[in-house]
């Protein structure tokens, strides 16, 4: 079925007119219906400190406000980098208010303006702060029926509202709009009792679809990105950076860079600075610069990593345990153990990480390119010395985040230099410095013991994850002796590591996945049948089924040739299963992915568009991981520095994409990431299939390909 | 007296002091306030600077002024006509062949150059057209689809 679509044509204000503090703003937003609430539950993933420096809000931090227009301004602290929320919001806002989707206008992630909010990552937008809202909404919603009645002159359980306009049930000619309330009045309402959000038989804007309310801006140039922003006097900022990690400086002689016309030098102990009106001849002085470091690296490479992981000291740390995986041995009657292994690999969104701060009086206002703009006035804050009431961060559109820009260096490296020239400062990396800087996806390794009977069904499963995070790590599958065991220690990488979309479940559910195919494959059953069996969760047995009908797949054990691979997982609320189709080249190595089938079901999804672009671009982005992505480098030296030695999925590679989501009634789930968690582990079951020869590291390069093609009988 | 260069932006005559040293991208986007040609690597590989010279699409991070004077430059800004998109931008737009939209300048540029060579491509020649501009997101499927439809409304 075609989806209905609905088409924006304006373009979102994407914060630029609101350069004025929250005070002001109110004021700026003059007369009509400011309706205040609590966000204060709305506490999920807030760090301990974070928590100590900053009091969570607990007073009426959040309001939406309604004009005489009838227009309806929201306000959420989560920013937009291509996921839609910018389309999916107002949809929920809409719905829940009664009021035309036209009429909602978002204000995103302005730590002035906006409640407080951890950051823009997890998949957390829709789950976790939807239902806050949701729930201050439908209160607003009361009130406003209630100012309508009385207006009406009727008992509130007369009236009803539709499309911003409340009438009298009986008498639909008796009415009042929303903004006709708001008229020629400022009126505040404090929202106290809790009435229950709509169910979702109520839900009229909500589960369409809709196109990308951002679009017209973003195909025109007009979207504002943090390097888009020109101010009198600014002033480009070309950084000195070390050669590799764990270098410090000892010396930097600026003296000759200083000579060029124009060039100014801004230092501030470590971070020493060229500045100009050009970028390009910031760039070439910095080039001038003379510096000595003091080298202390770690003894370890891309090549020596996973030794390095495993023989680092660890904490082990249980994460799951049921029954007692001895006694699941002895029950088995054959066991498989393996260990997988996956790279460093970089975010590598299209827009490095940027930055402009500028003063505001003796306040510093950062326009940066951050997943976390309260995070960030966090930190600029502590590095700077100065309250919270001194910093002000705006993240306009995000040019991609993907994980990566929770981190927020260059934010603090802008507000350090305008804080000490007085002048506006643009800070933006160049790909080098991104990549150098980027806070890796952690390179890991899993080690699995799992044991099956005759019969076909899993009887143990031991997980050990070293290093890659425990998200998805547990076993999805029932199984009555089962234990996930996680490994962390401070300082195994030579580097910055961090999340990248759904962190550790990329990892995770590429062993899992390979594991349970190699289980299958030793039974002699159909990987499918196989899962099915050996599945209780009616959720994730949905997804196997829809896919398996989606693709038009037939059973058969593996490995039967045709290049087929199955794999499934479960991540941020959401439940995924993939089969893919690929080509192996058995004299080159090289795979070709011919066919990708996605089913995934989000409980109630709100924008289906928008969760199909994002189904379709976790399949492609994830081929990048699976196949050819991994950080280059050298104890703390970095050889990944652009493009060309970075390889990501461009137009060749597109497989043809089918994807399914199931529509559930439950609450919903977070739609950016899912998809992508079973993309190593359905290439890796795939390359299997066509060729009997099982892939231990992600990515699955030509040379590791022909490496397991050569150990096949 | 310092030299100085003519070319053409967006269906202007402009002029300005050449700098042998400076790009296009750099041009555009300081001295011409041209905020839609995007920097992405600086090196030519991801094409989120592409724009159009003399209709034909380019890096403009790798292109030093000397080059640009006579020529005719069109960017992001110079393609809807009269408030009107652009073919191509409708098509992106129409099949929301787009996400961060951080690449889709150069996308939508290169596209435009590609029809302007090749009106009505196969999709492997779009593919094969397109290859060398990168996108993050995964938007690949719709900005083939997008171009696709494009080339049929032209």
């Amino acid at each position: 079925m075609k989806n209905e679509k609905y088409y924006r044509d304006e373009v979102p204000e994407n914060n630029p007119t609101f350069e004025v503090d929250r005070r002001n703003f109110v004021k700026l937003l003059g007369g009509g219906l400011f309706i205040y609430f609590q966000l204060g539950e709305f506490l999920t993933g807030v760090s301990a400190e974070a928590e100590q420096r900053r009091t969570v809000p607990n007073d009426y931090n959040a309001f939406i406000h309604i004009a005489e227009d009838g227009k309806v301004t929201c306000l959420i602290g989560k920013i937009e980098m291509g996921q839609g929320i910018i389309t999916s919001f107002p949809q929920m806002v809409a719905d829940e208010l009664d009021t035309p989707l036209e009429s909602i206008k978002m204000v995103m992630g302005d730590t002035e303006l906006c409640p407080y909010d951890a950051g823009t990552w997890g998949s957390l937008s829709t789950r976790a702060l939807g239902p806050v809202m949701m729930t201050a909404l439908a209160e607003a919603r009361s009130v406003l029926l209630e100012m309508g009645a009385e207006q009406l002159g009727v008992s509130k359980d007369e009236v009803t509202v539709e499309n911003g306009v409340i009438f009298i049930r009986n008498k639909k000619s008796k009415k009042v709009s929303y903004g006709e309330l708001a008229k020629d009045k400022k009126i505040e309402k404090y929202l106290e009792v809790k009435p229950k959000a709509k169910d979702f038989s109520e839900y009229k804007i909500r589960g369409k679809s809709f196109n990308h309310a951002d679009g017209v801006a973003k195909v025109t140039g007009q979207a504002m990105y943090s390097g888009d922003f020109r101010m009198p006097g600014m002033l480009y900022a070309k950084i000195l950076r070390p050669p590799s990690h764990g270098a410090t400086l000892v010396s930097a002689d600026t003296s000759e860079a200083e000579k060029m016309a124009g060039v100014s030098v801004a230092r501030d102990k470590e971070l020493v600075a060229i500045l100009h009106a050009d970028p390009e001849k910031a760039e070439k002085a910095l080039e001038k610069v003379k510096a000595d470091y003091k080298f202390n690296e770690m003894d370890v490479d891309d090549k020596t990593v996973f030794k390095h992981q495993l023989a680092f000291k660890s904490e082990a740390r249980v994460i799951k345990s049921v029954g007692d995986i001895e006694t699941g041995k002895k029950n088995s009657d054959f066991i498989i153990e393996s260990e997988f292994y996956n790279s460093y690999v970089a975010h590598a969104p299209m827009e490095p990480h940027t930055a402009l701060g500028f003063m505001e009086g003796d306040k510093v206002v950062v326009r940066a390119s951050t997943q976390t703009p309260f995070g960030t006035q966090d930190g600029i804050a502590r590095e700077l010395g100065l309250g919270l009431d001194k910093v002000r961060v705006i993240p306009p559109f995000l040019g991609g985040g993907f994980g990566g820009k929770s981190a927020f260096r260059q934010a603090i490296e802008a507000a350090r230099l305008t804080k000490l020239t007085g002048k506006p400062i643009m800070v933006q990396w160049t790909r080098k410095e991104e990549f150098f800087y980027d806070a890796f996806r952690p390179a890991a390794v899993v080690k699995i013991t799992s044991g099956a009977n005759a019969s076909g069904k899993i009887t143990a499963w031991d997980f050990s994850e070293y290093f890659a995070g425990s998200r998805g790590s547990d076993t999805i599958y029932d199984v009555p002796d089962a234990k996930t065991t996680s490994f962390s220690a401070r300082d195994v990488h030579p580097f910055a590591t961090g999340a990248w979309r759904a962190p550790a479940n990329n990892t995770n559910t590429y062993a899992r996945e390979s594991q349970i195919d190699m289980m299958a494959a030793k039974l002699g059953v159909d990987p499918l049948e196989f899962r099915l069996k050996n599945l209780k969760d009616e959720r994730m047995i949905g997804v196997l089924k829809a896919v398996a009908e989606l693709f038009g797949y037939t059973p058969a054990k593996g490995p039967s040739g045709r290049g087929y691979g199955i794999a499934c997982g479960f991540d941020a609320g959401g439940y995924v299963a993939h089969i893919a189709e690929v080509k192996v080249d058995k004299a080159t190595g090289k795979i070709e992915v011919v066919r990708v089938a996605c089913a995934e079901e989000i409980g109630f999804c709100i924008n289906p568009e928008g969760a199909t672009i994002q189904l379709e671009g976790c399949i492609t982005m994830g081929m990048g991981y699976a196949l050819t992505e991994e950080v280059k480098f050298t104890g703390g030296k970095i050889h990944t520095e652009n493009f060309a030695d970075y390889q990501i999925p461009t137009f060749s590679w597109l497989p043809k994409i089918e994807t399914k989501i199931l529509h559930k009634n439950e609450p919903p789930q977070g739609g950016g990431e899912p998809a992508i968690i079973c993309m190593g582990g359905v290439l890796a079951n795939a390359v299997f299939d066509a060729t009997g020869a099982r892939l231990y590291q992600l990515p699955m390069t030509p040379e590791r390909v022909l490496e397991a093609l050569a150990k096949v009988k | 007296m310092a030299e100085t260069i003519q070319f053409e932006l967006n269906g202007k005559k402009v002029e300005m002091p050449l700098d042998k040293d400076q790009t296009l991208l750099w041009a555009l986007r300081t001295n011409f306030n041209l905020t839609g040609t995007k920097y992405g690597c600086g090196e030519g590989y991801c094409g989120a600077c592409t724009v159009l010279m003399n209709n034909e699409a380019v890096r403009s991070c790798t292109i030093r002024m000397e080059e640009v004077a006579g020529k005719k430059i069109t960017t992001i800004e110079g393609l809807a006509k009269n408030g009107k998109l652009h073919p191509v931008q409708q098509a992106f737009v129409d099949n929301d062949a787009l996400q961060c939209g951080f690449c889709t300048p150069g996308m939508v540029m290169n596209a435009v150059g590609l029809l302007e060579k090749t009106p009505h491509p196969t999709r492997q020649q779009i593919v094969e057209g397109m290859e060398d501009n990168l996108c993050r997101c995964g938007a690949h499927v719709r900005i083939i689809d997008a171009i696709e439809s494009a080339s049929k409304a032209l």
